[in-house]
């Protein structure tokens, strides 16, 4: 039995180590990140190390004894075994060592992951909301901020200072490809840096259980070049354009004198509302109601007529419209790029 | 154990005194520590049997993703009721009972030191699993997980009484495990037999001792705690309010100074269970005794200075989680030092391979998994990856299932024939035993990975993009097969219940008291109180066991031995059978399920609880003949 | 039976005491076991008060008055007070004075009475209500457990000096009255941190 596992093992663990998706501390794409998993490996190899020791005393130690295992007689009453207790100092003597290590591994990584505070970086405030985030960028030009929401977008190389904080209970905001998570806790501002390394998509999730829809409560981050990133800001810093065609302004009409407007805004209408994620620039988005339907327009749709069916217990109310207002309503929206 | 010497007569005046009142009478007014014992293990069955069902009801669940055959609310409150029902009334009450059944027998006692509080104990606990399960039955369930972090659970997030029923079924389970530690903490101070000094302690009873004293210093925690959680949602304390001063982060801080230690209590238990099973199955004293008993003390004082590792993402000042990082690693020195005793007695010992042995070993090479992982999550920058999510899922059920509920099979499969007075079927016993094993380490070992690659616990669904669907299929078919085996442990011991083979007193050759007793003990467990002159009695006095004589046999008493030497005191009465413990459970009960619905319930409660407390202690003896309010007309 | 071990006396029990008092006593280390749970309430308690007070800036906030102190002052020097006989009635029940104990716990009951009297003023003084903010809920809660133990004993006492009264006294009930006397004195030591962190902890903190 322990042989099996013995040669199992190893493959198991080469698995767990290679595969790394979007949303995996194994594939990391920040400095953040890249940090803990170094400090991961070495936990592996020293962790693994210990438990093939472990293994290997049991192993051989039920081998041996099993050669005597037709023996009969009285118990041994405390025999001696002074060669037993040379080794106990010493698995001692290993463990103190084992531990050191990984301790003074720990505090380094601690100490890295603390050591970006001291760079100049950009400020992003990220607010948790029973189930989505909203995100405000400090515009660089005014000091004002920025708002959008369910979408992080980070500049490659350099460190975004995230405040967290929270409007209701206590979220998790968790990049995993990219830092470690931090909990956003109502009454405090919690502070995570995030140096990404590596451009392209990823996804975070909120990691403290926040209720009902606590599993459709993710992220789409994006990592860009600087001058990328740069001209998404200044994207999200416009209002909403004006719509080109009728059925588009009819789509505003619905949006922003209905029921939407008591809840969403769209920067640049009478839609003010803010119970809801901003929707100035929804249709530039990857994905609707944090992550939880792609940004197509029958999703977009579907989750305006009917958001209990994709996300049950949603604060998202279902907006009865007919089959022609729900399109334009639809349209307009991804329109909003 | 009779003595040839002792008359017949007086052996029969032994079982009237201890006999329990027949019947249904009997039943409601039994102290026995074995009856009261036998109720909470199959009560606790009963809860494992539901919980594992709840278990097998989410795996499904998460078998493939985007499932809709649960809905949110639902598998919410699952979880929530999988968690609070393991934690709170399996694994805790589990250890407690066998500790109320073993430690009066491996200490050679007729009784624990206050039979009746046992049967109080027994009696709260019972009324903490109707608060969770009988509110369950009509629809109203916890859904908040088994902490139930404020806001989330205050007055604003979570109307209804779900978080009320949760908090008070809390408060029950934790008011029955504090008697049961003050009552079992008792007894291993002052009733151990003549001759049993520190140094003699048998290894589980010294393993009850420090769990007990661990619950009295832990478990005040969350009964404050949840009982201003209840005091925000009645009266609009504002504890856990930020807007009004308080703080959420302070609940956290009140939960794990329980939470943790929590974990040891149930752990240290099973170290005992091990460390017997290991003694007897290898047939030598165990190697290294003070290093297991010097290492249980270090577990459960460093248990209490680690709560924080479970707050790592809350965002606390770094210097505290270089600090508690490197308390919590520190537990792996102590708990390093046991595996190497147990596999050292084993490999210098000629072990025979009986399925309670089997258990032992699965526990070894599970156990240290979960005990490396937990170095891993000790860490707090890795934490800060690995905690919530499924690696954490991971972690603490191969502390728990692999850590402490392989050593409790395999402690049930030891003494059962103890108890029962037959043996299990060993070959049963056996595929039961491969089926456990194997389906749990197929279940639980994939989470490590799902929760590397991302996964966050707690999530009713997932989308296909995410790429967990196959791990998750076979976590779920790992653990419907360790359920299937968990369920066929239990019919076996049903089925050796009736077919069993006769075990005799002494089957597995123990050193130990218990294996000195009848099986099935009488009620009185002992006809003498025996001697101990070392830590395996019955291997070093294996021809005839000394005993002492003269505790009364017309009426129910027990020796009281001093703390350190164990010499005897004076002889204890110990009180008869009495309705006081269940009518003072009731009235309790009263108390607590009213305070749910209105404070006032604390003060009209307190009248029936004061009234059931005088019942119970109110001693019988004759009516003064001195003094003002003597009997006059005698 | 033949299911047993064989067995050999080696001593007799049957000329040792029935009771004992002190720490010799069975019961007097279940009494310790429930103080010590409850000193752990009250430890973790003040943990929580000081562990907001050290988050939260104004203490008490602003435009709360620290709890008055005249009728604490009463109180507190009642419990210092009420030691004397608690002390005296302890004696008793060691040296096994039927009387003593009986007078003694009849005084007690009467004395832990009278001073719930200005323990009801206090709630009436503390300056804030449970429900304003965290701080008092804090002073509140600290309050109502030390409250709920000086009733408990209260109770205890009364129910145990009518038992007395009444009954033969056996050594058990002496012991009794011994544990009674402890755990009174264990309340009125618990007293001394906890008023001053109601009382004072507003003042100097």
């Amino acid at each position: 039995m322990t042989l099996r596992r013995l040669a199992l093992l190893p493959a198991v663990l080469a698995l767990s180590a290679c595969e790394g998706g979007f949303q995996s501390p194994l594939a990391p794409a920040g400095e953040q990140a890249a940090s803990i998993h170094s400090l991961f490996c070495l936990m592996m190899a020293v962790c693994g190390f210990m438990y093939l020791l472990v293994l290997a005393g049991l192993g051989i130690g039920l081998l041996r004894a099993r050669r005597r295992r037709g023996e009969t007689g009285e118990p041994s009453i405390d025999p001696a075994d002074r060669g037993l207790t040379r080794g106990l100092v010493a698995w001692a003597a290993l463990i103190v060592v084992g531990l050191t290590v990984l301790i003074t591994g720990s505090f380094l990584v601690e100490r890295t992951i603390a050591g970006a505070r001291s760079r100049d970086a950009l400020e992003v405030r990220v607010t948790g909301h029973q189930w989505w985030w909203r995100i405000q960028y400090r515009d660089p030009a005014t000091g004002g901020w920025i708002e959008t929401a369910n979408e992080l977008h980070l500049p490659l190389g350099q460190t975004t200072r995230v405040a967290l904080g929270s409007s209701d209970v206590i979220h998790s905001f968790w990049v995993p490809n990219i830092a470690q998570k931090l909990d956003l806790i109502p009454g405090r501002i919690n502070r995570v840096d995030l140096t990404p390394t590596r451009a392209g998509w990823f996804r975070g999730q909120c990691a403290e259980f926040c209720g009902i829809q606590h599993a459709h409560m993710a992220l789409d981050v994006k990592v860009d070049t600087p001058e990328a990133f740069a001209r998404w800001l200044a994207g999200q810093r416009r209002p909403a354009a004006a719509p080109a065609d009728p059925v588009l302004a009819r789509g505003r009409e619905i949006v922003t004198r209905g029921p939407c407007a008591m809840c969403h805004a769209i920067r640049g209408t009478q839609a003010v509302g803010r119970a809801g994620p901003d929707l100035t620039h929804f249709g530039g988005r990857r994905s609707v109601a944090a992550g939880t339907l792609a940004m197509t327009r029958g999703a977009v749709q579907g989750w305006i007529t009917q958001p209990q069916a994709a996300k049950p217990g949603t604060m998202m109310p279902p907006v009865p419209l007919s089959p022609a207002d729900a399109d334009a309503v639809s349209r307009y929206l991804m329109d909003l790029k | 154990m009779s003595d040839p010497r002792t008359p017949a007569v007086e052996l029969g005046k032994l079982h009237v005194s201890w006999a329990d009142a027949p019947g249904i009478r009997g039943f409601f007014t039994t102290v026995d520590h074995k009856r009261i014992a036998a109720r909470y293990i199959v009560t606790v069955v009963l809860l494992l049997f539901l919980a594992g069902m709840l278990a097998l009801d989410m795996r499904l669940q998460l078998a493939r993703p985007d499932m809709e055959r649960m809905t949110p609310q639902l598998y919410n409150e699952s979880f929530s009721l999988h968690g609070s029902t393991m934690l709170f009334l399996v694994s805790v009450p589990v250890m407690e009972a066998m500790g109320i059944w073993l430690v009066p027998l491996m200490l050679g006692q007729r009784a624990l030191a206050f039979p009746r509080l046992a049967a109080f104990s027994y009696w709260l606990y019972l009324g903490g699993v109707l608060m969770l399960w009988v509110p369950h039955a009509f629809g109203i369930t916890p859904d908040l997980g088994w902490f139930e972090y404020p806001p989330l659970s205050g007055p604003a997030y979570s109307p209804g009484h779900r978080a009320d029923i949760w908090a008070q079924m809390i408060t029950f389970t934790e008011v029955a495990a504090l008697a049961a530690s003050v009552n079992i903490a008792a007894t291993v101070l002052k009733m151990r037999p003549p001759g049993m000094t520190l140094p003699r302690i048998p290894l589980f009873v010294w393993a009850m001792f420090l769990a007990s004293l661990m619950t009295i210093f832990a478990l005040p925690a969350v009964m404050m705690v949840t009982s201003m959680l209840i005091a925000d949602r009645l009266v609009s304390t504002q504890f856990f309010a930020a807007a009004a001063g308080g703080d959420p982060v302070l609940f956290q801080h009140l939960f794990w100074w329980f939470g943790h230690p929590e974990v040891y209590i149930i752990f240290l238990p099973a170290a005992g269970f091990v460390s017997m099973i290991v003694e007897t199955f290898s047939r030598r004293t165990l190697f290294g005794h003070a290093a297991v008993v010097l290492s249980m003390l270090a577990i459960a004082a460093l248990a209490f200075g680690l709560w924080v590792h479970h707050m790592f993402a809350v965002g606390l000042p770094r210097l505290g989680n270089d600090f508690y990082t490197a308390a919590s690693m520190a537990v792996a020195l102590p708990a390093g030092v046991q595996i190497f005793c147990w596999i050292a007695t084993l490999a210098t010992g000629r072990p025979r391979f009986d399925t309670p042995l089997l258990w032992v070993l699965a526990f070894i090479v599970t156990f240290v998994i979960g005990g490396l992982s937990g170095i891993m999550t000790a860490s707090a920058p890795l934490d800060q990856q690995l905690t919530d999510t499924y690696f954490v899922v991971a972690h603490f059920h191969y502390v728990l299932v692999g850590g402490a509920m392989f050593p409790l099979f395999g402690a049930f499969s030891y003494w059962y024939p103890k108890a029962t007075g037959r043996m299990l079927s060993e070959r049963w016993g056996k595929i039961s035993f491969w089926m456990v094993f194997g389906g749990f380490n197929l279940g639980f070992f994939p989470m490590h990975i799902l929760g590397l690659q991302g996964m966050p616990r707690r999530i009713y669904t997932y989308g296909e993009g995410m790429g967990w669907g196959p791990l998750n299929l076979v976590a779920s078919i790992g653990s419907a097969i360790a359920v299937a085996g968990g369920v066929l442990f239990v019919a076996n011991a049903a089925w050796s219940y009736f077919r069993g083979r006769a075990a005799g007193p002494n089957p597995w050759g123990g050193s130990t008291l218990e294996w000195a007793a009848p099986s099935p003990p009488p009620q009185h467990n002992f006809d003498a109180m025996p001697v101990v002159d070392s830590l395996t009695p019955l291997w070093t006095q294996k021809r005839e066991l000394a005993v002492m004589t003269g505790l009364a046999v017309d009426r129910r008493e027990v020796l009281v031995t001093s703390v350190v030497e164990a010499a005897p005191e004076y002889r204890q009465k110990s009180p008869p059978p009495s309705t006081a413990p269940l009518l003072a459970a009731v009235a309790v009960t009263i108390l607590f399920v009213g305070s749910i619905f209105t404070p006032w319930a604390l003060v009209w409660g307190a009248v029936p609880v004061a009234i059931g407390l005088t019942l119970w202690f109110w001693p019988q003896r004759e009516r003064s003949t001195t003094g003002p309010l003597r009997v006059r007309n005698r | 039976m033949s299911d047993a071990v064989p067995t050999r006396v080696v001593g007799d029990l049957s000329d040792l005491p029935e009771s004992a008092s002190g720490a010799s006593h069975l019961v007097w280390w279940g009494n310790i076991g429930f103080m010590a749970i409850e000193g752990t309430a009250f430890a973790l308690a003040a943990g929580a008060y000081l562990y907001l007070m050290s988050q939260t800036a104004g203490w008490p906030p602003d435009g709360v008055r620290p709890p008055d102190l005249l009728w604490p002052a009463v109180l507190t020097l009642g419990l210092f007070v009420s030691e004397i006989p608690n002390l005296w009635v302890r004696r008793c029940a060691k040296a096994k004075d039927e009387r003593g104990v009986r007078i003694g716990t009849l005084a007690m009951t009467v004395l832990g009475l009278l001073l719930l009297i200005p323990r009801g003023i206090e709630f009436g003084h503390l300056n804030v209500a449970w429900y304003d903010n965290a701080y008092g809920s804090l002073t509140w809660m600290l309050l109502v457990l030390h409250t709920s133990h000086l009733i408990t004993d209260i109770g205890d006492t009364a129910v145990q000096s009518v038992w007395l009264y009444t009954h033969e006294v056996g050594d058990d009930q002496f012991a009794d009255v011994e544990d009674n006397a402890n755990y009174w004195t264990f309340v009125v030591l618990t007293w001394i941190p906890v008023g001053a962190l109601v009382y004072l902890a507003p003042r100097f903190g």
